[in-house]
């Protein structure tokens, strides 16, 4: 006979106000196999999970219905729970009267209290019938892979190869350095990038635990954290590597010139765009129309940023920072030269980020104009531009040499066929989306997916770098545990009675069941099973099964309520 | 082919000259303009408050009108063209409002009826190649400042009927009838529209503006598809505090362009009682042609 404890909790009121727990505590009391039943307010608190230990040591319980919420919310915590009492955890089950019962029954205090009552009895034949499960340790497979060779993906790939694990770097460029190798020089202190990048493009090449290869594009995913079989798709033709974890970081692309026109974006030579004028900067600053060294410079912030109507929603966060930096470049290299910036406000925040923004302002002779340009236009060889000065409450019209649009970043051109590929969600404009987004920034929702750089959002080269340190960790964290661990509940098939016939391979939605290669039976992908049961139900001859999910407990279950 | 039309207010009284050089257009490029048995004012504003079911009325009626009559109807007045689509877009995105107002009107509109703009069927029926075939006269070496305003084109979202920041439906007509189309920063800029009753010295000021800017661009003529426009435009050239310039060019509809260029009778260009004489322009061009 077992001897099984049932633990009702009020939750508070959402299930005492309607349901009375007294009632089924004693009804349950009475239960075969039930040696201890009682009713607590919360069962999930301390006091409440020490009151099961508790009662599984002095009354010697060798199984436990906790009837409370969904499983999904609290199944983990009471399964630990009796494990710390010695108990194996799956022969822990939760009966949900609150969600499945007095939420949906809130007026009906009888017809609850039976309900409830019948839910108990079913779960408790459950565990009655529990198999003790231990859980499945996988192996995995330590060698990462990084799609993106911009300054996130090297970062991360040289965190990931310093801590002694190999890394392939999927590079669909035949260069590495990413948006880095057009800028001139990055803020705060107007450190040449080339030489910033050369030595980081140079440490990922001649890393002995990285390989790099360029002009390549991921196709497939396949498998499952720790396992992951990746097709890369390049000029020789598709090859498969197996990887434990994947970064994803693609970076982004600007926001094409022609989506602006009423700035001219595409039509006036002398109208840029930032990643142009930083290239100019290392050329020789000669404006595209005729060669002419500028000598009025506007810059138009926010072009195609925080514009809901025309452009996008978001603030690209880099642009204030880097058209002060331009502006002050600029008058380095032409004394004489005037640099306006429109703006609608400055968004500097970051250690040191103010006071450069300052400089440019007050030592540069930067003139800052708050306001939004309206209308760009040419006039002779000259670029006239409308613009306001709400500080002085005017329109204004300025007539420059060249105008720099600081124009939005927008995620990578392929970011969005690369989720779906990926299996990872993307945001309505086609940023990756973090599993969380103030507690796990780095990882995707796809386990062993991760995030680094412009293609999880706008961010500057020192966040970018900062996040890909982070993702490095996380896959370094994955790679240091000796396997990893998996629920035990899932499908198996009874060899003896399956005749192969394929049924459940073909309904299994998550890939994880296929016909043995040389035996007549059906496998189980442990890895890859969510436990949905649709095999169970194709399988003609009852031989697809779940652990303690069987068919003599649901049997059983079913006959102590009809 | 017959195409329901809503002339408006405005075409039937001040600005006839566009109905006429409308119609006429039209008609000789096969598609006859059958105004509709039975009309009334659109209303001539569209309610900038999302609630003003109110204000909404006067259009639906138009548009219920014009359901009887086919599947799709054409105006000529900007305003008028602006005000119809974008009641027609509205009650196509809020069913709960298309019945609220057929409650009240006791009409049943039932939004299918589409709101089109002469430009769009030039453009979208006809094509600018076939319209470029059928000219006659064609009005080379004539520059002619495109004026499209606010309402033809905004909100894009609303309307659709071509890029607000660059349009370039004027800017194809003009070529298609052998002018040459001139660029000036003010094609899209405002002329004050109502503010002419209320203020005229606003929309003066503007009107100047764009006037002049067509004018160093170039243009020896400025063509707009809205009637406010176009009184806009001219009436300050003659009469305004700012005084005669000398620098006064004539505003002419697209339609008594075409109405040129396709070879129509002068009595078919509808020109008439305007500030700036267009005619000797309009006719040197004429002369021209012939005499090649
Ligand atoms: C004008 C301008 C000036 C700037 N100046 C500064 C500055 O001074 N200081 C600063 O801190 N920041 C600056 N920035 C920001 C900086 O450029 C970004 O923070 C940085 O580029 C982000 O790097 P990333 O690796 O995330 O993206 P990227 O540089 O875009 O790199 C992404 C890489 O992934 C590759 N890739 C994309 N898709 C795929 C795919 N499907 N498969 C394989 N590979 C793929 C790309 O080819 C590229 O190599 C500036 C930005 C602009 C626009
Ligand atoms: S960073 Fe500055 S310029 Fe860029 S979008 Fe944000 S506010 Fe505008
Ligand atoms: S339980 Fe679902 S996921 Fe698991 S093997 Fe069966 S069909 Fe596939
Ligand atoms: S459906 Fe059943 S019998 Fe058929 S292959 Fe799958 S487990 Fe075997």
């Amino acid at each position: 006979m077992s001897r099984i404890g049932v633990f009702i909790c009020h939750c508070g009121i959402n299930i005492a106000a309607t349901v009375d727990v007294e009632r089924v505590a004693e009804e349950a009391g009475r239960m075969p196999g039930v040696a201890f039943a009682t009713h607590y307010k919360y069962m999930c608190s301390d006091p409440g999970q020490s009151l099961i230990r508790q009662a599984i040591a002095e009354h010697g319980l060798d199984g436990v219905v906790v009837v409370a919420c969904s499983p999904a919310m609290h199944e983990r915590t009471f399964r630990q729970a009796v494990a710390a009492a010695g108990l194996n955890p799956y022969r822990c089950e939760m009966a949900n009267i609150r969600e499945q019962c007095s939420w949906v029954h809130q007026h009906e205090r009888e017809e609850a209290t039976a309900k409830a009552v019948d839910i108990v009895r079913t779960m408790v034949e459950k565990v009655k019938r529990d198999e003790e499960l231990v859980p499945l340790r996988l192996p995995i497979v330590r060698r990462a892979m990084v799609v993106g060779g911009g300054i996130a993906g090297m970062e991360a790939a040289l965190n990931i190869a310093d801590a002694g694990y190999p890394v392939v770097l999927v590079e669909r460029e035949d260069r590495l350095g990413g948006k880095m190798a057009r800028l001139s020089s990055t803020y705060l202190n107007f450190e040449a990038a080339p030489g910033l990048l050369e030595e980081k493009i140079r440490q990922v090449l001649e890393h002995s635990n990285i390989q790099v290869l360029f002009n390549a594009r991921v196709t497939k995913l396949e498998g499952y954290v720790g396992n992951f079989a990746v097709t890369v798709e390049m000029s020789e033709g598709p090859r498969t590597e197996e990887v434990g974890a994947v970064v994803v970081a693609t970076g982004w692309d600007p926001y094409p010139l022609e989506r602006l026109p009423e700035y001219g974006g595409g039509q006036i030579p002398d109208v840029v765009d930032g990643l142009t004028f930083e290239e100019m900067l290392r050329t020789g600053l000669q404006r595209p129309s005729d060669g002419r060294v500028p000598q009025e410079v506007v810059f138009v912030q926010c072009a195609g940023s925080r514009d809901p109507e025309h452009g996008v929603s978001y603030c690209s966060k880099v642009c204030c920072m880097y058209v002060a930096k331009q502006a002050m470049m600029y008058k380095e290299r032409v004394p004489g030269g005037q640099a306006y910036v429109f703006y609608i406000d400055i968004r500097s925040g970051g250690k040191g980020y103010d006071e450069f923004v300052q400089r440019a302002m007050e030592e540069y002779d930067v003139l800052y104009l708050r306001g939004k340009v309206s209308k760009i236009f040419r006039r002779g060889d000259r670029v006239v531009v409308w613009g306001s000065d709400t500080l002085v409450g005017r329109p204004l019209e300025l007539e420059a040499d060249l105008v720099v649009l600081a124009t939005a970043m927008l995620p990578s051109r392929e970011a969005l066929a690369l989720a779906q590929t990926l299996h990872i969600q993307a945001d309505q404009y086609g940023f990756y989306s973090e599993a969380h987004p103030k507690l796990r920034p780095v990882e995707s929702l796809t386990a062993g997916v991760f995030l680094a750089g412009v293609g999880q959002g706008p961010k500057d080269i020192p966040e970018t770098v900062a996040q890909a340190a982070a993702a490095a960790a996380k896959v370094i964290q994955l790679f240091a545990q000796d396997a990893m661990v998996q629920e035990p509940t899932v499908a198996y098939v009874i060899e003896d009675l399956c005749s192969a016939c394929g049924a459940c391979v073909a309904v299994c939605p998550y890939g994880a069941r296929e016909i043995h290669p040389v035996r007549p039976i059906a496998t189980v992908n442990p890895a890859l099973c969510q436990t949905c049961g649709a095999c169970v139900v194709a399988c003609p001859n009852k031989a697809s099964r779940i652990h303690n999910w069987e068919p003599v407990q649901v049997l059983a279950m079913a006959d102590v309520v009809i | 082919m017959k195409i329901p039309y809503y002339p408006g207010c405005t075409l039937s009284t001040k600005a006839k000259g566009y109905d006429r050089s409308g119609r006429a257009v039209a008609a000789a490029l096969g598609m006859e303009l059958v105004e509709l048995p039975d009309w009334q004012c659109c209303g001539a504003t569209f309610p900038l408050a999302t609630d003003n079911s109110m204000a909404l009325i006067a259009p639906t009626r138009v548009l219920y009108q014009a359901e009887q009559a086919g599947e799709q109807v054409a105006a000529l007045c900007a305003i008028c063209y602006h005000v119809l689509k974008r009641t027609q877009t509205a009650l196509e995105r809020d069913p709960a409002m298309r019945e609220r107002i057929n409650w009240f009107t006791e009409q049943g509109y039932e939004g299918r009826v589409r709101v089109v703009h002469l430009l769009e069927l030039l453009r979208d029926y006809l094509g600018w190649a076939e319209l470029a075939r059928r000219v006659v006269r064609p009005l080379t070496g004539l520059r002619v400042a495109p004026y499209y305003g606010c309402l033809l084109l905004r909100p894009y979202d609303e309307i659709g009927l071509d890029n607000p920041e660059a349009p370039t439906i004027l800017h194809d007509l003009i070529r298609a009838v052998g002018a040459e189309p001139v660029d000036f920063p003010f094609s899209i800029e405002c002329c004050g529209s109502y503010l002419t009753v209320k203020d005229p010295t606003v929309s003066e000021t503007l009107s100047r503006e764009i006037v002049a800017s067509a004018r160093a661009a170039g243009a020896q003529v400025l063509v707009t598809a809205c009637p406010l426009c176009q009184f806009n435009l001219e009436w300050p050239q003659r009469e305004t505090a700012f005084g005669r310039t000398g620098d006064e060019i004539p505003v002419l509809y697209f339609t008594q362009l075409m109405a040129v260029a396709l070879g129509l009778p002068e009595e078919d260009w509808g020109i008439e009682g305007m500030y700036t004489d267009p005619y000797p322009l309009l006719r040197n061009v004429v002369q021209a042609v012939e005499s090649v």
